[in-house]
């Protein structure tokens, strides 16, 4: 494994050279991360790895992508999504217009889950999802709305489970190994580049989705991010996190309450 | 003699269940250090892991989040589909990357993770199972200066895991489960 030295000066000169900012990551997860492209690239030298990232943009950007953790799944945790569907869009339906952020998207599969959410509930017309990531590659997979067509088993099995009555493959044209998700769903998506290390608020949302960000960094930078979802909510809009992640640890707490012991929480004032 | 320990972490797999179950009642408390389980599950949402050992245990269980605080005297366990990390002595995170052995949590990358931050100070037991998860982890955590035991692999249900474990790194020591109560018992602190 790297040293925590090492990983110090990766830190600094990633910083220096492109002004991204990993100091508030946390330690463990970058450290192996780091540690896992380094192996794989066969680097025998800590240096030569610092050169090849400070000497070769397109280098970096493989940085940038092999360590962030993209795993994302359309209807990841279904129970959470039957919760969403269940108890949180009816409460959008009163609304003349509702904005939802998804911060940290990946791939777009839970956008593209959110937007079937609201299509069946009749929203989506007057609806927009706003999705933001730091990896602009990842951005450009979820632009296009297409998928493996492998998934779909799994991504169908999720809906059902998250208690989706609709016949699943309606929302998807199947081609070759592919399934491209229906043009009606995304033409209600903007995605964009935004840092939630760095970037500020640029709207506000009536609900906000932040899964499995958040455990990628340090209590610090949560409290962070949590403030700046604070300033992206509309009073009484709503927050979602990843299934095991929670704001307790966080200086924003007394400004939401959670819903039961859902990864949910209301803004209260 | 004793040795100190802030940390005692077990790892398992098929057949491992039982062996925590009865192991970890005997434990004699206060305990000074915290228990750290890793054991590969396969349902994302049920808690039945946790509430099986709460009942079966003296030890308050705590269900593990992203950033909970690690106390001594408390039994941890990994939940199903992350990884688990110790970001310091005091802090656990949780990553969701790839699958390590076909496994998440892995066993290796707790293990690991646990050798850096811990180093003499730890204590890990790997017990029964069916896969290779684990061993690199043993060897990192000798290489720290941890202490490293094994389930006797005639006692396991399942006894590939442990073999794994003793052909390629070199345990400190090699137990049946009622050794391995006496150990924690009467050595570690
Ligand atoms: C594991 S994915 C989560 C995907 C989806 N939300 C889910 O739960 O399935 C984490 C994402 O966070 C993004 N990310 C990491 N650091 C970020 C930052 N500073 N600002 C914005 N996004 C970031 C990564 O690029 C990655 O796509």
């Amino acid at each position: 494994m790297i040293e925590d030295k090492e990983l110090d000066s990766l830190i600094n000169e990633v910083f220096e050279h492109y002004g991204f900012d990993f100091g508030n990551y946390s330690k463990a997860s970058l450290k192996r991360r780091v540690d896992r492209l380094y192996q794989l690239d066969g680097f025998s030298h800590f240096y030569e790895f610092l050169y090849r990232i400070r000497s070769d943009e397109e280098y970096y950007k493989r940085l940038i992508e092999e360590v962030t953790v993209n795993v994302t799944e359309m209807f990841r945790d279904p129970s959470f999504y039957a919760v969403l569907r269940n108890e949180i869009v009816p409460l959008l339906a009163t609304k003349p217009f509702v904005r939802v952020w998804h911060a940290g998207c990946s791939t777009g599969e839970e956008v593209f889950s959110m937007a079937i959410l609201l299509k069946e509930a009749g929203l989506l017309h007057k609806a927009l999802l706003y999705a933001t990531d730091i990896n602009a590659s990842v951005l450009e997979t979820a632009k296009k709305g297409v998928f493996p067509l492998r998934m779909m088993k799994l991504y169908s099995e999720n809906y059902m489970a998250s208690g989706g009555t609709e016949d699943f493959s309606s929302y998807y044209s199947a081609n070759f190994n592919i399934a491209k998700f229906n043009t009606e769903l995304s033409d209600k998506m903007v995605f964009s580049q935004h840092n939630l290390v760095s970037d500020t608020s640029f709207n506000e949302f009536d609900l906000i989705l932040c899964r499995n960000v958040l455990i990628y960094f340090d209590n610090n930078l949560q409290s962070r991010v949590i403030q700046l979802f604070d300033d992206s909510l509309s009073l009484l809009g709503f927050l979602a996190l990843g299934s095991k992640e929670t704001i307790k640890y966080t200086g924003g707490s007394n400004k939401f309450v959670q819903l039961r012991k859902e990864k949910i929480w209301k803004k209260i004032k | 003699m004793r040795r100190r320990c802030k940390l005692l972490i077990i790892g398992g797999s098929a057949g491992s269940l039982q062996v925590l179950i009865n192991i970890l009642p005997k434990i004699v408390l206060p305990i000074p250090f915290a228990i750290v389980v890793v054991v590969h599950r396969k349902n994302t949402y049920d808690t039945i892991l946790e509430d099986l050992i709460a009942l079966k245990t003296m030890i308050p269980v705590e269900y593990v989040e992203d950033k909970t605080v690690l106390a001594p005297g408390i039994i941890y366990v990994a939940p199903s589909d992350y990884h688990l990390l110790f970001e310091d002595k005091n802090t656990l995170s949780l990553d969701g990357s790839e699958k390590v052995n076909y496994s998440r949590p892995s066993i290796d990358v707790s293990f690991e993770s646990a050798a850096l931050i811990f180093k003499q100070e730890l204590v890990a037991i790997l017990l029964s199972g069916a896969n290779a998860d684990g061993t690199k982890g043993m060897q990192t955590i000798q290489e720290e200066g941890g202490v490293t035991i094994v389930q006797r692999p005639e006692t396991a249900e399942i006894p590939y895991m442990p073999e794994y474990a003793i052909q390629n790194s070199n345990p400190d020591f090699i137990f049946t489960e009622d050794e391995i109560v006496n150990f924690v018992n009467s050595t570690i602190q």
